[in-house]
């Protein structure tokens, strides 16, 4: 019975050593380790062996049994790799083909500029606030000292949908609304963003275009501060070397009054 | 106003070149646009012709010898004038002529030619003060002309020109004592009297003249007559003068009172006194009252305009222009001279409705009553100069205002502290000494007198600017403002819709609010009135947006018409209406898209689905989920496909509208979304849930009804889900079939059920249960199950 083992055994490792496939493997499996394999076979027929070799033999049958399952599972490691291989070849795709893009969209050149400018602001204490589009005459220009007739009015030639209302021509229009609204009389720090209209447009000038509005009122302040606000401003926005110039001007609701040069970001020099 | 830097100096000694000054008065305030030669050319030289004879190949071209001094050069000639013996203005090879003409020695015809003989028009004169002679050929400078000198300085042209950009209130500047007095402040010099002498007859105006004033908007009207004028060319340095200020020389008199406008900055007016009737009335003009004013243009006056009456009927429009019936003429012997003031807002609004004119642009800004008088005499002492005119004794005079200074008191410490500087007392006080205003300190107050010419200081600030623009704010140190530590604040809400549409693919756009009045009425079926405007540009914006789909169209055709097929765009912005007398504006978010979303390999044409599923992410995301639904509960307005359109209501109350444009409007497949996001976000928001995930397996059924086709998914999900009851969890609509197998006029739709419960696993019976449920309810409704 241990030749006929021992013949089993060696025919099992020379036709595993040899097997070509997946296939061929697993009916040698079968053959050797299945239910009616030819070990299964062996245990069947030790009823015929005396009682004092079945340990012997069986056990044999084990070491032999433990043998046989390792060189398949080894063979069936390798077959499952080549397998695999196979597959990921199959699945090899040109990854220079265009992507699937989930296109996300784009923000607004202005809007950007002006979440720039907002959160500048935010981050300096002040509030950002809106007033309507669709201004009266008495706030775009009489509440800012600019009575009908007043001839700084030229500067701002207007839509006028009534002689009463009109587009706004300058966001300022949102400073005499603050001031009014704030009946405690507290301090007031605000920038108003928003878009304004004039009666204007050429190659130059569009009719509708944006403005930044800046508020503080406070006791104790001065040019000094408003000078120095600015900086903070036109450097973030410009680029940290910018320089400032006050030069005075004219508005009629501000007095003193200085329109602000700048160096230019790109040249550096030049007068914007 | 264009200052001519040779009649400026007249009155103030400055010795600075131009762009000095020029960016010196820009520190001050006062910006400038250009400043130049007033002629601006080089290398000129008088020529004297010695020679000239007829080009060889040409009829028209002479070819000249041209003594300069120097040398002889030879010049090829086209003008008809050229002649032996004339005195010319030669531009010599490397001369350059106004608009970058360079001149250059070399062959014309064949001919050498080593130069150009210059007319006046080439060396850049503006064609409106050309005489007849200076366009048809070769300047011709006087006999006495010196060969060789420099002919620019020979015709009294070597002046400058800064054209200023003055600011609104300072009417003062438009005169050129005016810019005297603020050279003189920069420069900390005197500004030198003006000549106001000049010798009157025995007789007295008053015995023969009056003037009658019947109106509150005429505050000072003085008149004066003289006699026996000689009309003529007026003196070199006045024609000059004048042109290089723009304005064009016509006659010694009409030009004198020009003349003294620009000096003293008071306009004038100059009547032939044969033509009037012994008096003057200031007074309204009569509704439909007629003049023909100096331009020989009949106007039609209203009871705004403030006319001068000759007594009987209206001979000028105060301010403004003058009369073509009392002009002066080449015949006009005796003058009645007008020297006043006119209500400034009377003044812009006549030169606003019928024309603006260099008067009616300093009535406008407001005058000295002071340089009134000036003026006046002035004018007598140039037309006794250069007219030989005898002044009449006396003066015609109607006066009611106040020629004293203003006077303003301001401390020391206030102009620092607005200014944000440490002037010392005794600058602060050399700046109101440049200006040429007195003052008197008392402690720490200055008590300031203003002349009357500065009429636009006023108020303290007025001082505290005139300080910070004299002594220079240039060095003032900025710095930041120290104030309590708080949050700002911003509208959250609206960059968090606008960065959610940008995440969701679409391109944010800016539009024009202005749309045209038909496209304003479109896109919505909502009530209101279109706004338009009432003196729009173009008809193509003439009206206020009510909708934004408008302006979204538009940037789509322009897209389109670009070949740009796939575009997704959106923007937050305002829409405008009017109810009964009452004007709005809503902020609103409108999307528009068309053609492909995704780029790449997968495009994907969009649909109604995808820009519904737009406007759901951003319900969702704003905490609507579950509180609104799409539906059709007004009239889709007809720019719309009338069955790929919904409203959408949120809270049972509409916010807008989202579906596809009519197909026989836009042959692309376009779909916009618009909601009124002030309607919206007023709305009551759900409370955020979390939900745990069942711990216990779910089960998927699936189930295909067919129904008539005009029903709804929306129908059968909600019969489903009151059918199901707690234990469904979600219901989705996984096909639509229509076709072979399903009836004409009926559609197969299938879902995906999921049941589930978080204590428990479904048994197949409790899950059985509910199916028959489902299928016996929506059969009582019609539908039938697809098997």
């Amino acid at each position: 019975m241990k030749e006929q083992i021992e013949a089993i055994r060696k025919n099992a490792i020379e036709e595993i050593t040899n097997v070509k496939d997946a296939k061929e493997l697993n009916d040698l499996k079968v053959k050797y380790l299945g239910k009616k394999g030819e070990l299964t076979a062996v245990l069947r027929g030790m009823g015929a062996i005396s009682p004092e070799e079945r340990p012997i033999i069986g056990s044999l049958v084990n070491v032999v049994r433990d043998e046989i399952e390792k060189i398949i599972e080894e063979k069936e490691v390798a077959f499952k790799a080549i397998e695999m291989e196979e597959k990921l070849k199959k699945e090899k795709i040109d990854i220079t083909l265009p992507s699937n893009k989930v296109k996300r969209g784009s923000k607004h050149p202005l809007s950007r500029i002006i979440e720039e400018v907002e959160d500048l602001f935010v981050s300096m204490g002040y509030d950002v606030v809106d007033g309507p589009e669709l201004e009266t005459d008495e706030y775009c220009f009489e509440r800012l000292n600019l009575p009908k007739g007043h001839p700084a009015r030229d500067m701002q030639d207007s839509f006028y949908v009534t002689p009463e209302y009109l587009l706004r021509t300058q966001t300022s229009a949102v400073q005499a609304h603050v001031m009014m609204e704030n009946e405690e009389k507290t301090p007031i720090r605000v920038i108003c963003p928003g878009k304004v209209y004039r009666r204007d447009d050429d190659a130059t000038h569009s009719h509708q275009f944006a403005q930044v509005e800046g508020l503080v009122i406070d006791k104790d302040i001065s040019l000094a501060d408003l000078k120095g606000t600015l900086e903070v401003f036109m450097r973030k926005m410009l680029g940290e070397n910018t320089q400032l110039r006050f030069r005075p001007s004219y508005f009629p609701f501000t007095e003193p009054s200085y329109e602000v040069d700048v160096t230019c970001f790109k040249c550096k020099r030049k007068r914007m | 106003m264009k200052l001519s830097t040779n009649f400026v100096k007249d009155y103030i000694d400055i010795n600075v070149d131009l762009k000095t000054l020029a960016e010196d008065m820009t520190k001050a305030g006062n910006e400038y646009d250009s400043a130049e030669n007033f002629i601006n050319a080089t290398n000129l030289v008088v020529g004297e012709v010695i020679e000239c004879e007829m080009h060889p190949d040409s009829d028209h071209l002479h070819v000249c010898k041209v003594n300069i001094g120097t040398e002889i050069l030879q010049i090829v000639c086209g003008a008809p004038n050229v002649r032996i013996g004339l005195k010319v203005i030669v531009a010599l090879p490397g001369a350059v002529l106004p608009g970058e003409f360079k001149i250059k020695a070399g062959k014309i015809r064949g001919i050498e030619s080593n130069g150009m003989l210059c007319s006046i028009a080439e060396l850049g004169l503006d064609s409106k003060f050309l005489k007849p002679e200076d366009k048809e050929g070769i300047h011709e400078l006087p006999n006495e002309a010196q060969v060789g000198e420099d002919p620019i300085k020979l015709m009294q042209m070597d002046d400058s020109v800064i054209d200023f950009e003055l600011t609104a209130n300072r009417g003062d500047l438009l005169s050129i004592l005016g810019m005297a007095h603020e050279i003189g402040a920069i420069y900390d010099k005197k500004v030198k009297e003006i000549d106001l002498t000049y010798n009157e007859t025995k007789e007295d105006i008053n015995n023969n003249f009056k003037v009658e004033v019947n109106t509150e908007n005429c505050s000072i009207f003085l008149a004066k007559r003289v006699e026996n004028v000689a009309i003529k060319e007026s003196p070199t340095f006045i024609r000059n003068r004048l042109m290089a200020s723009g304005i064009r020389p016509i006659n010694n008199v009409v030009d004198i009172s020009n003349y003294v406008m620009l000096e003293t900055g008071q306009p004038l007016h100059y009547y032939d006194a044969d033509t009037l009737k012994g008096m003057l009335e200031i007074r309204m003009a009569q509704n439909g009252e007629k003049l023909i004013t100096l331009d020989e243009i009949e106007r039609n006056l209203s009871s705004e305009d403030i006319v001068i009456s000759d007594g009987e009927k209206a001979i000028g429009l105060a301010g403004v222009m003058g009369g073509l019936d009392t002009e002066i003429t080449e015949n006009t012997k005796n003058i009645i001279i007008e020297s006043a003031i006119f209500e400034p807002v009377k003044i812009r609004k006549t030169s606003k409705d019928i024309l603006r004119s260099e008067a009616s642009t300093r009535f406008e800004k407001g005058l000295d009553p002071n340089r009134t008088y000036m003026a006046i005499e002035r004018s007598c002492n140039l037309l006794e100069k250069y007219a030989d005119a005898k002044i009449v004794g006396g003066l015609v005079k109607y006066d009611t205002t106040n020629l004293n200074d203003t006077k303003i008191d301001i401390t020391f410490e206030k102009i620092n502290k607005v200014l944000g500087l440490k002037i010392e007392k005794e600058d602060i006080l050399d700046v109101f000494r440049k200006l040429g205003f007195t003052y008197e300190v008392e402690n720490e107050t200055i008590h300031v007198s203003v002349p009357k010419r500065r009429i636009d200081i006023t108020i303290p600030e007025d001082l505290i600017e005139e300080v910070g623009r004299i002594y220079g704010v240039d060095n003032i140190e900025g710095k930041l403002p120290e104030l309590p530590l708080k949050q700002g604040s911003y509208n959250k809400i609206l960059r968090k819709i606008r960065n959610k549409m940008i995440d969701l693919g679409l391109n944010e756009t800016l539009s024009y609010i202005l749309v045209n009045d038909r496209e304003a009425q479109k896109y919505t079926a909502d009530e209101f009135e279109i706004i338009p405007l009432l003196d729009p540009m173009t008809e193509e914006r003439n009206t206020l947006r009510y909708s934004m789909i408008p302006s979204m169209v538009k940037i789509y055709e322009y897209n389109k018409a670009r070949n740009q097929k796939d575009v997704s765009i959106f923007e937050i912005g305002k829409g405008f209406f009017k109810k009964g007398e009452e004007y709005g504006e809503n902020t609103k978010l409108c999307a528009l898209m068309t053609g492909e979303r995704y780029l790449g390999l997968k495009g994907k044409k969009v649909d109604f689905y995808d820009i519904k599923g737009i406007t759901e992410e951003i319900l969702d995301y704003l905490g609507y989920n579950g509180r609104y639904s799409f539906v059709i509960k007004n009239q889709i307005p007809q720019e719309f496909h009338p069955y790929q359109t919904a409203e959408i209501s949120v809270n049972n109350d509409i916010v807008g509208i989202v579906g596809k444009l009519h197909p026989g409007n836009v042959k692309e497949d376009v779909y916009v979304l618009e909601i009124n996001l002030d309607k919206l976000l007023e709305k009551r928001t759900g409370n955020m849930k979390y939900k745990e995930i069942s711990k216990f397996p779910s089960v998927k059924k699936d189930l295909a009804v067919i129904v008539d086709q005009d029903i709804t998914s929306e129908e059968i999900a909600k019969q489903i889900k009151k059918s199901a009851g707690s234990l469904l969890i979600e219901s989705k609509v996984f096909d639509i079939y229509t076709g072979t197998g399903i009836e004409e006029n009926k559609k197969s739709i299938a879902y995906s059920l999921e049941f589930g419960t978080s204590d428990r696993t479904l048994t197949d019976e409790e899950i059985n249960a509910i199916l028959e449920k489902i299928i016996m309810n929506l059969e009582k409704q019609g539908a039938n199950l697809r098997k």
